[in-house]
């Protein structure tokens, strides 16, 4: 359903990623691990349009994205939860869910995906009123993720939904994606955390410096040497 | 009774700084600059307003209401014209190119319609209300009146409207509002606009109660309520509000019992402590460094 081939971005003189091809296919979980500055997020934000490729195509459903206007990318069904979760920390947990849902049109069914939203993450329900700045940051991460689905993605990017959160939280949002995937919403996953990110991943490629140095199932690049080495300590 | 006739007439010119006010700040909130030329803008929205009323002769209503179309229109265009295509610029070339559309706006007025002051028509009818001794004219009251509503309307519309609740969220964070799916240039146009319009309901309010229409006209003003959205807290629309009217009521006070010549020298003063202790202004938020 995500095509991605040949991608190149630059930032001003300094090209980030130099050319990769990547696919995720409908109904995967795809992760794409690797170290700090590998180019994660900047691919993240080359598909989700926030920037502009220098060269390459990223097809969703067949359709060119990288010469639509951003804001129109989210209408097509694909949502990103952006790294450091970015919610607006002075509206409401509610007002945060209804801008997730703000390119859609189809009034009745918001509520009734707010009230999904709330059933995956029961916690957002007893903090609706509170404004986002005052929830912890997995409150605020489980917010970003829900934020992100109240658009009816058909393919959700999370970048690094992970960071900064204690471990027991960690399994808890690892086991909400997996739960996300099995409701049928497809899944890209950009993880510095390798090791969890390819046990719940069909397939999983690592990203090193601009480069797609390694691509197989979850299981292979777990097994992996040189994965072991690199990401997963030793 | 003078005092609270002083309070009254503060609280009257207050209502249209806070007014012009709201510009500033509203467009400080979602275009992080500052539009130095919105002074201008409320000069032009006068111009329109002598012109509609004086040379074609048309009621007071449609004639606000073509200034505030023409000034919104204005204020979309500059936008798009001169701002736009610095985005990405650095925060000091928007606001020379602000200062540079303000000097435009002067001289383009001047080239078109002269340097010599038109008397604006009386718009408003004279009189006062008569409370005991206290007696308060209708123009402070029409004035007050128009702030207040002005103030609930535009509440109302940012924190109901789905175009206000991406007002707020572009404020915040754009990137992430463009994630949401909002079109952040038409959001930008958007702001302007209603700023731009505001400005034009200002101009007939200030030109009743000052009636001489002249290119320079909107700089004062201007340089006025923007040190009002800064002494509220700039980007805080409650502050625009609050800013506005206190600076009106220290100017008359400042008139009244210090001096007339002084009072703008004390209105800015006033402006520094309130800074000094306050960098933010009164309901300015702190802003946070990310790390």
């Amino acid at each position: 359903m995500l095509e991605i081939k040949d991608l190149k971005v630059s930032y001003g003189m300094i090209e980030a990623i130099k050319g990769i091809s990547f696919e995720v296919k409908d109904g995967e979980i795809v992760t794409l691990i690797g170290a700090n500055g590998a180019g994660k997020t900047t691919t993240m934000h080359a598909i989700s349009g926030l920037l502009k490729p220098a060269s390459g195509s990223i097809l969703l459903d067949g359709k060119e994205l990288t010469k639509m206007a951003p804001h129109k990318i989210v209408g097509l069904g694909l949502a990103q939860v952006p790294e450091g979760r970015r919610v607006f920390a002075q509206q409401t947990v509610e007002e945060n869910l209804i801008l997730g849902a703000y390119s859609r049109t189809d009034k009745e069914e918001i509520t009734k995906d707010m009230e999904d939203v709330f059933s995956l993450f029961p916690r957002l329900k007893e903090r609706r009123t509170q404004t986002a700045g005052t929830l912890s940051g997995g409150e605020q991460q489980m917010l970003a993720m829900g934020r992100s689905l109240m658009a009816k993605p058909s393919i959700l990017l999370m970048d690094e939904p992970s960071m900064g959160l204690s471990p027991l939280l960690v399994s808890e949002i690892f086991h909400i994606i997996e739960e996300i995937n099995k409701k049928g919403t497809t899944v890209l996953l950009v993880e510095q955390n390798a090791k969890r990110a390819l046990s719940i991943a069909n397939r999983a490629y690592v990203l090193e410096t601009g480069y797609i140095t390694l691509s197989g199932t979850g299981e292979e690049l777990a097994r992996d040497e040189r994965v072991k080495k690199a990401y997963l300590g030793g | 009774m003078e005092f609270f006739s002083y309070l009254i007439n503060g609280l009257g010119l207050g209502s249209v700084y806070a007014i012009i006010a709201l510009g500033y700040t509203m467009v400080y909130g979602i275009a992080k600059m500052l539009n130095f030329a919105h002074g201008d803008v409320i000069m032009v929205g006068a111009y329109v307003v002598f012109f509609a009323l004086s040379s074609f002769n048309l009621p007071l209503i449609p004639g606000v209401l073509l200034s505030v179309a023409v000034c919104t229109v204005l204020g979309i265009t500059i936008e798009r014209l001169a701002y736009k295509p610095l985005r990405q610029a650095s925060s000091l070339s928007v606001l020379i190119t602000a200062i540079g559309v303000s000097y435009f706006l002067q001289n383009a007025a001047q080239l078109l319609w002269s340097s010599s002051t038109k008397v604006f028509p009386a718009v408003f009818p004279s009189g006062s209300l008569e409370l005991g001794s206290l007696s308060i004219s209708y123009l402070t009251l029409i004035t007050i009146a128009t702030c207040v509503l002005v103030m609930v309307c535009l509440t109302l519309f940012i924190n109901r409207t789905k175009t206000g609740r991406a007002m707020r969220a572009c404020s915040e964070d754009k990137g992430a509002s463009t994630l949401m799916g909002i079109n952040v240039n038409r959001i930008i146009s958007i702001t302007f606009a209603i700023g731009s319009g505001l400005a034009a309901i200002a101009s007939v309010l200030l030109c009743a109660a000052y009636p001489s229409v002249y290119p320079t006209l909107g700089a004062m003003p201007g340089i006025k309520a923007f040190t009002a959205a800064v002494f509220g807290g700039i980007g805080s629309i409650p502050g625009a509000f609050l800013g506005g009217l206190l600076l009106g009521v220290i100017e008359i006070f400042a008139k009244a019992y210090i001096s007339t010549q002084l009072s703008d020298a004390i209105v800015f003063a006033v402006l520094i402590i309130v800074l000094l202790i306050k960098p933010s202004g009164l309901l300015g938020r702190r802003i946070r460094e990310k790390v």
